[in-house]
């Protein structure tokens, strides 16, 4: 913006004077139904060409960052799972995993396996969101419903791992809230043929139809040189040709272990895009199988010998010091809420009495357990990784999700810093858009697959 | 090129300009003078040897509270840089005072600096000298202060806007 001022380009003063003709000024959003999330596009149109864009966000910003600083190392899961909330199991894990590489701790491998099981669950359900809202956007309804049918099978096996579907919290520094349940791997079985029956409607449906191709096909091109100098990474980097992923460039957790293919188209447009989307979400699912296959400790057998009695009253027991005996006593409770039995606790969480909570069990019935509990809790106690610093890096379902953390030695997160991964390609959207129709502008923006409670924070 | 081979490279190329270096859980970091940075992000872009085509993030942390930072400078702006050719990854430190809050922009070098130095700005107050565009990103423009900086309250409320009568 050299010639013009900022006031000039929102109102349009100046434009076109004397010429006869008049460029319009648009503003598209921030409530406008083709719009998932909230967000601002000013476009200056000649006709129906866009001669120039600005895109404003920051609508959907809650403090991300600031409210990290107020509470405990724990407290900010929570606000992670906001973050990209289509995929919020992925936000957990790479939020934990900075906090875990700031204390210089290992998790456990069964625990690895579940994040990468649950991690690529959730990226499976973003490009199904992702796909069917645009292919909505462009009038395939139906694409829109079957997506949505095939998420909510995947979001049954999130809810039943987790105990909710969207704000799911199920990261923990040094473990996850709680081990799989019994049967998961059959479950999972299940829901996946069903999302690979979908997926292959779609791909009927979409790949090869003239209608989509022609909205897709060479709109929102961006080059190569171009995706990489906005550090543009994920979907929108392997659809120019580039094979960067996180999970293979510098593994994690155990992907190094699992066998799975990056998919990559080289056109840079809307439909490598939605191609490579589509590819992913298969190789998720090897994943998933193979990670399946290898988990180690097995299903969870509780051993109903002795006297199996409700958590309720086994608290009141332990309120009332009657504590003889009662650590010997199984509960029943189901994995899915904190308070697991202990062998399932111990399987998926670090062995670190400084990080990881202790299993409700051991809290109510001895009282090393309680004081445990109660050092982890108390405000200025809790986890306190030395002072340092760390960015970590995990691949989200939009690309590269980083966190950066800074600690002072305190319970408290001096500085947390999220690296989203939609924000550069939405800085460089106005470079896909400009000189396209303003009905370009739809496709593109659905293939960009902004999420507000990331992008703003 | 591993992590150390890079800051050996660095402080042995900008000599003063490079402050101190270290490895802290393994991430290669180099603090660097206000006026080597320039230089230094061109060099890490260009050099064959580094290559380090991303800018994968740009921050700052206001250091005010800090344990034992009292008279130190009060912010740090951090710099992310990745490899695609060479995988590997370093971090980029200046720090700036609270007098004169200014760092070289990086703009020219990647595009995507122009929005991470505008939040930035928006968030801790700290300017980009040569930056095209340097307005807020997230907060709206009658919003007061930097709300990142660490004396900025959580719980302070900002005056309503709403349309001019």
């Amino acid at each position: 913006m050299a010639e013009t001022t900022r006031r000039e380009f929102m109102l349009g003063e100046g434009s076109g004077t004397g010429s006869g003709s008049q460029n319009l000024h648009v503003g598209v959003g921030p409530a406008h139904p083709a719009m998932h999330g909230i967000i601002r596009i000013v476009t200056e149109l000649d006709g129906e060409a866009i001669v120039r864009a600005d895109v404003e966000i920051g609508y959907l910003h809650r403090a991300f960052e600031k409210d990290c600083e107020a509470g405990g190392y724990n407290n900010a899961i929570p606000y992670t799972d906001r973050l990209n909330y289509v995929s919020p199991l992925i936000n957990n894990f790479g939020y934990c995993a900075v906090v875990e590489k700031l204390l210089g701790i290992d998790v456990t491998e069964r625990c690895k396996y579940i994040r990468v099981i649950m991690a690529e669950i959730s990226r499976i359900c973003d490009h199904l969101t992702c796909i069917g809202a645009s292919a909505m956007e462009l009038g395939a309804f139906t694409v829109f419903l079957y997506m949505i049918k095939a998420r909510e099978f995947l979001w049954e096996l999130v809810e039943d791992v987790t105990g909710a579907r969207l704000t799911i919290s199920y990261g923990r520094v040094g473990g996850v809230k709680a081990d799989l349940p019994d049967g998961f791997a059959s479950s999972v079985a299940k829901a996946f043929k069903q999302t690979r029956e979908v997926l292959d409607e779609v791909h009927r449906l979409l790949t090869g139809n003239r209608i989509f191709m022609d909205r897709m096909v060479g709109v929102g091109v961006l080059s190569r040189e171009v995706t990489i100098a906005y550090a543009i990474t994920g979907p929108l980097l392997r659809a120019v040709g580039m094979p960067y992923d996180v999970r293979r460039a510098q593994p994690y957790d155990v992907y190094d272990r699992l066998e799975f293919q990056i998919p990559t188209q080289t056109d840079g447009d809307n439909y490598a895009r939605y191609l490579v989307r589509m590819a992913e979400m298969e190789q998720s699912m090897r994943i998933v199988e193979q990670a399946l296959a290898l988990i180690p400790g097995g299903p969870i057998n509780v051993d109903f010998e002795g006297r199996p009695i409700d958590p309720a009253s086994y608290v009141d027991l332990g309120k009332q010091g009657k504590t003889e005996g009662l650590l010997l006593v199984p509960i029943t409770l189901s994995p899915n809420l904190q308070g697991s039995e202990r062998p399932a606790h111990a399987r998926v969480n670090a062995h670190d009495k400084r990080v990881v909570l202790p299993p409700k069990e051991t809290t109510y019935g001895s009282i090393e357990g309680l004081m445990n509990h109660f050092m982890l809790i108390m405000e200025g106690y809790g986890i306190r990784p030395p002072q340092g610093e760390a960015y970590v890096a995990v691949e989200g379902a939009n690309g590269e999700l980083g966190f950066y953390v800074v600690s002072d030695g305190t319970d408290r997160p001096y500085r947390v810093r999220c690296r989203p991964p939609c924000l550069p390609p939405m800085a460089a959207l106005h470079r896909m858009i400009e000189g396209e129709m303003v009905a370009d502008l739809i496709p593109t923006f659905g293939s960009v697959n902004m999420i507000g409670g990331e992008l703003d924070r | 090129m591993d992590g150390a081979a890079i800051l050996a490279a660095l402080t042995a190329r900008f000599g003063s300009g490079v402050v101190e270096t270290h490895d802290h859980r393994g991430d290669h970091t180099a603090v660097v003078t206000r006026e080597a940075l320039p230089g230094v992000l061109a060099w890490c872009r260009d050099e064959p040897s580094l290559g380090f085509a991303m800018l994968t993030d740009l921050t700052a942390v206001d250091y005010l509270k800090y344990p034992g930072h009292a008279d130190g400078p009060r912010f740090e702006v951090v710099y992310h840089l990745y490899s695609l050719a060479h995988n590997h990854r370093l971090r980029l430190k200046v720090k700036v005072d609270e007098d004169d809050p200014v760092v070289p922009t990086a703009v020219d070098l990647w595009p995507i600096a122009n929005w991470f130095e505008r939040e930035v700005w928006d968030m801790f107050g700290v300017r980009f000298a040569g930056h095209p565009d340097l307005r807020r990103l997230l907060m709206y423009e009658e919003f007061v202060g930097h709300p990142l900086r660490k004396d900025y309250p959580i719980d302070r409320r900002q005056p309503l806007i709403g349309p001019t009568t």
